[in-house]
């Protein structure tokens, strides 16, 4: 089984988020990056998934410019067997999906893995474009995924439930919790991680379909209005009168 | 040239999402000047359906199709392609859900339309110029993006529009097929689970939301928040650390790593705020935070607060919920 797992760079979950003057770009000064805390569901259970097979390989994937290398290879580290890098700044959904569309197909992969959506652009449509632009079946956002050759069983969040979901390969399927507990990487894995193969290619495709004109934070609170415990009956009433929620 | 809108439709009704996105289709279908005509997915009754007048939707198309009734991606791509095409719809609309951004995505390269989800406004439009205000940053920002294909969709995020209800008006019903094959249903589940709602009410679609953190000490106090919700009417919630150690199920962890949130109230009980929580909840209009430690982040982030033990205050709350009524 091949396995292709699409990784994105974003910033840390703790980061503060600012803008250049002109609002057009995120900040990036002074910003650790890490892998989409989403995509390492999609990587880990990829990689246990070859174990327990004991067979196959594990690709991770990345549309991204050279300072994206170093959480490429963490992902390495973690137990990826190569990697490749499309060397492009991500501009937008569609774009990045029909890298990803276009690697797929030429390499061959059985079983395309990410992450939900991205912490960042929290655009949650890769997985359904690259579903569609090879014309294979999208299964999104999967909690649980196994394999029994090439049939897998999902199981997939619904509004209110989860539906279990037979599909054949090839399939891509976007990942969240419960499916695995992410894997960090150990001593051995950052020692080998140096030497796997990082393959840069160059993107393909058409323009992007939207462009961000301009980013914005959301309106400041006017500040917590406390209610003494004592009388924590008045906090109901100010929710009808003042606020008017119930 | 017309809108068309997805609605989602579950036990015969229509959704309250989708109503949402009804209001949302027909106020842009005004600004161009034409019509919101909708599709509907799932199990759904002629009568509610005809109630989406009261939202503005002129016509309704539906499937009676048997298999539709749970959420299959390849069938309902397909379903609402057709629709679309038949309606020659320039502007789609669906709700920022689970159905709607696995069908949005996969329709959006079938249409070669451009795709914004997260979608938290109504569109500025002018001459050629189609922008949409989306959430971004996991709730910490916002961001205008231009759409440049002559197609768009859009997924609405819940809340962030009220449905309007204009009484007495009524839409057109009418039956539509898609020509549907065997093989349009090869995604079908093979089962669907449905999980327990505490009080019925589902929380991604809730208006209130009582959540409990690991200031509730233990599933055995959990009752406090069960008995609030039921008086409010609301869906019940927690962070992650109560559903890593099974207190609660998995879907009521709400955050950055869970479900998302943005009801119109949003009480949060013995919860820190730590910024991957906040992620999840932090488009609720109104946040009430109960937490003993008066210096917890999440007062920060709060509209109204009290300072007090979740074993004190949640009684007194849920009393005094009683007493409205
Ligand atoms: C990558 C990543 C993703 C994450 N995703 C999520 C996520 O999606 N959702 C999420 O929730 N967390 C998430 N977390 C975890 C998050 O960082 C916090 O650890 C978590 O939200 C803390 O949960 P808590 O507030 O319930 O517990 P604690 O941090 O332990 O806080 C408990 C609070 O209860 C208060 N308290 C205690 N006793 C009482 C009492 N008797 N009365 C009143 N108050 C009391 C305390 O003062 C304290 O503020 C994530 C972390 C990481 C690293």
């Amino acid at each position: 089984m091949k396995f292709l797992v699409c990784i994105s760079n974003v910033p840390d979950t703790t980061t503060k988020i600012t803008f250049t003057p002109d609002n057009k770009e995120f900040n990036k000064a002074g910003v650790q990056f890490v892998i989409n805390p989403w995509d390492e569901y999609a990587l880990t259970r990829a990689i246990e998934l070859k174990e327990a097979a004991g067979s196959g390989t594990v690709t991770v994937l990345n549309v991204g410019e050279a300072d994206t290398e170093p959480n490429i290879r963490k992902a390495l580290a973690i137990g990826a067997d190569d990697a490749i890098r499309v060397n492009a700044h991500p501009r937008d959904a569609f774009f990045v999906a029909q890298q990803i569309a276009h690697i797929a197909k030429e390499g061959g992969y059985d079983v395309i893995l990410m992450g939900k959506e991205s912490i960042d652009y929290n655009g949650f449509q890769v997985h359904g474009m690259v579903g569609e632009l090879l014309g294979i079946p999208t299964v999104a956002p999967a909690m649980k995924l196994d394999m029994n050759g090439n049939t897998a069983t999902l199981e997939r969040e619904i509004e209110g439930g989860k539906e279990i979901v037979e599909v054949q390969t090839p399939f891509v399927a976007s990942c969240q919790q419960p499916m695995c507990e992410p894997r960090i990487p150990n001593m051995r894995g950052i020692m080998t991680a140096r030497t796997k193969p990082l393959k840069v290619v160059e993107p393909v495709g058409d323009a992007p379909r939207t462009a961000v004109a301009e980013y914005a934070l959301p309106p400041k609170k006017e500040g917590v209005k406390l209610i003494p415990a004592e009388s924590a009956g008045e906090l109901i009433r100010l929710l009808r009168q003042e606020a008017k929620v119930i | 040239m017309s809108v068309l809108v997805v609605v989602e439709c579950d036990g015969g009704e229509v959704k309250k999402s989708s109503l949402e996105v009804a209001t949302y289709g027909s106020q842009v279908a005004q600004m161009l000047g034409t019509t919101a005509t909708a599709v509907a997915v799932g199990e759904a009754t002629e009568a509610s359906l005809a109630q989406l007048g009261e939202q503005g939707i002129s016509k309704v198309l539906y499937d009676a199709e048997p298999r539709l009734k749970d959420f299959v991606n390849g069938a309902y791509t397909k379903l609402i392609a057709a629709a679309a095409q038949q309606e020659d719809a320039k502007v789609l609309v669906l709700a920022n859900s689970n159905i709607g951004a696995a069908v949005g995505s996969r329709l959006s390269v079938r249409l070669g339309a451009s795709l914004a989800t997260n979608v938290v406004e109504l569109p500025q439009i002018s001459g050629d110029q189609f922008v949409v205000k989306r959430g971004a940053f996991s709730g910490k920002a916002l961001a205008n993006v231009v759409l440049t294909g002559e197609r768009k969709i859009l997924a609405v995020k819940k809340n962030s529009i009220e449905a309007q209800h204009e009484a007495g008006k009524t839409a057109q019903v009418q039956s539509f097929s898609a020509q549907l094959t065997d093989a349009d249903f090869a995604d079908a589940p093979k089962q669907v689970v449905m999980q327990e709602q505490a009080g019925g009410v589902l929380l991604p679609e809730a208006d209130k939301v009582v959540s409990g953190g690991r200031g509730m000490k233990g599933p055995e106090n959990w009752h406090l928040i069960e008995e609030l919700a039921k008086a409010l009417g609301a869906a019940t919630a927690c962070s992650k650390p109560v559903s890593d150690v099974d207190w609660r199920p998995h879907h009521e962890h709400v955050g950055q790593t869970g479900i998302t949130v943005s009801p119109n109230l949003y009480i949060a009980c013995g919860i820190s705020g730590a910024i991957q929580h906040l992620a999840g909840v932090n488009s609720s209009k109104v946040i009430v935070v109960i937490n003993k430690d008066p210096e917890a982040p999440f007062f920060k982030a709060a509209d109204y607060g009290i300072v007090g033990d979740v074993f004190d205050v949640l009684p007194k709350l849920t009393q005094a919920v009683k007493e409205l009524s």
